[in-house]
């Protein structure tokens, strides 16, 4: 009786990560798929932050590509072991502070981990030679074989005959004729595969999974490791780059100011661990300040909470500063006016 | 069959699936487990995450946003 391997395929909620694990279950291969969550997928956070992007779907796609394909989703939380990756990558960033290369090394290794511990044969992903300009080139494809453990039991079904048999081709667990050559940044390979297979909706393509590789984002997360002198970073801390406007008016505090509704409540959550204002004589937006501060600061920072509230062009806005004592203290300001608020301000 | 509670509040998808699905491992056939969260991606994630994984979702309530699903563990049978 023939054995029936099973896989575990990366699931990222992008197309090429289902159509990856889709042709090797179409080999008798039963595949589970696994999806690291790090702290800093995209996903449906801002979506769920969000109110203005209350149409669009508030799904988990890995777990909506899992159920398309049928298989089970083990979602790994590697928030804190994926730090490391983040603060000290061993093969750089990107352009931003994305460590791609690293991020799929340290994936790769997780999943070998997994398969050992949960006896399957080996590792699909969804990787494309030459689609991505860090992880996914000819020759950083080997590196990540190597330096996860994994070797050749990692299989990338969708090049995998650009690149030399892995050990279920040349056991036979794989019909390597089955595979794919696909090579380069087009997407019409793949959108041709997913039709085959009658696959007619997918999130996004490629890319845009991970805020690392956000200019915005990854300026917010170099301001708080160059302001808190120390590379680090809590999950909290990465949760709140993505919503607000942030503002650092002195070297020593920044304000995070709610964009709407949907960031108001979010930040709401957060009101017990940092000083908070609140705009009482209007409509407005609530802020949370990031820092020490004394009186003047809180000033400043109530003045520029003011400007982004209903009352920005009136003479005075009341606000509450709520401190993390407890203590409310009542103030009114004078908006700032906006050619008054420096454009370095802006983080 | 045991009833166990799960808060789940203020945290963002996939948190609450993760840590439903940590809770649930923990748990008999049988076993309900209620999850209390604040993040509306939870109302298609929550019982996503369930249906692929062959428990049942006995009830969902959204009130003020704040959301409770139900889950029965292995109720799909699987």
């Amino acid at each position: 009786m023939t054995i029936q391997r099973k896989a575990v395929a990366l699931i990222s909620g992008g197309l090429d990560s289902m159509l990856a694990a889709r042709v090797i279950m179409e080999q008798g291969v039963h595949v589970e798929g696994i999806n690291f969550f790090t702290g800093f997928c995209v996903e449906g956070h801002t979506h769920a932050i969000r109110k203005k992007d209350k149409a669009k779907p508030k799904r988990n796609n890995a777990l909506w590509v899992a159920e398309q394909l049928g298989i089970k989703l083990h979602i790994v939380d590697v928030i804190e072991p994926y730090k490391t990756v983040v603060l000290n990558p061993k093969h750089g960033y990107g352009a931003n502070l994305n460590p791609c290369l690293d991020c799929k090394g340290f994936m790769v290794t997780k999943a070998y981990e997994w398969i050992q511990q949960h006896k399957f044969d080996f590792i699909i992903t969804g990787e494309v030679m030459g689609q991505r300009p860090m992880s996914q080139r000819k020759d950083t494809l080997p590196v990540i074989q190597k330096e996860s453990g994994a070797g050749d039991l990692l299989v990338r079904p969708l090049c995998a005959k650009k690149l030399p048999p892995t050990l279920p081709e040349r056991e036979g667990w794989l019909d390597r004729d089955e595979l794919y050559d696909f090579a380069g940044r087009s997407r019409k390979p793949q959108m041709a595969l997913a039709e085959k297979f009658g696959i007619k909706e997918y999130a996004k393509p490629a890319g845009g999974c991970c805020f690392l590789t956000d200019e915005s984002y990854s300026k917010k997360l170099a301001d708080l490791w160059q302001t808190r002198g120390t590379r680090d970073y809590e999950l909290d801390d990465i949760m709140l780059l993505k919503v607000g406007r942030h503002l650092r008016p002195r070297p020593h505090f920044k304000v995070i100011i709610s964009r709407e509704e949907g960031e108001t409540k979010f930040m709401e959550g957060y009101r017990k661990s940092f000083t908070h204002l609140r705009i009482l004589s209007h409509g407005g937006p609530l802020a949370l300040i990031d820092g020490d501060t004394g009186n003047d600061d809180l000033r400043l920072a109530a003045q520029l909470v003011a400007r982004y509230s209903q009352g920005r062009d009136a003479d005075h806005v009341d606000l509450a500063i709520h401190h993390l004592n407890g203590d409310v203290e009542q103030l009114s300001v004078t908006p700032l006016k906006q050619e008054n608020i420096p454009q370095d301000w802006y983080v | 069959m045991s009833e166990h509670h799960l808060d789940a509040r203020n945290i963002l998808c996939p948190l609450p699936v993760i840590r439903t699905q940590d809770a649930v491992q923990e748990l008999d056939k049988g076993d309900w487990l209620i999850v209390v969260c604040t993040d509306p991606g939870a109302l298609n994630d929550i019982p996503m995450w369930s249906r692929i994984n062959g428990h049942k979702i006995l009830d969902m309530k959204n009130d003020n946003d704040e959301i409770t699903i139900t889950i029965e563990v292995n109720g799909l049978g699987s």
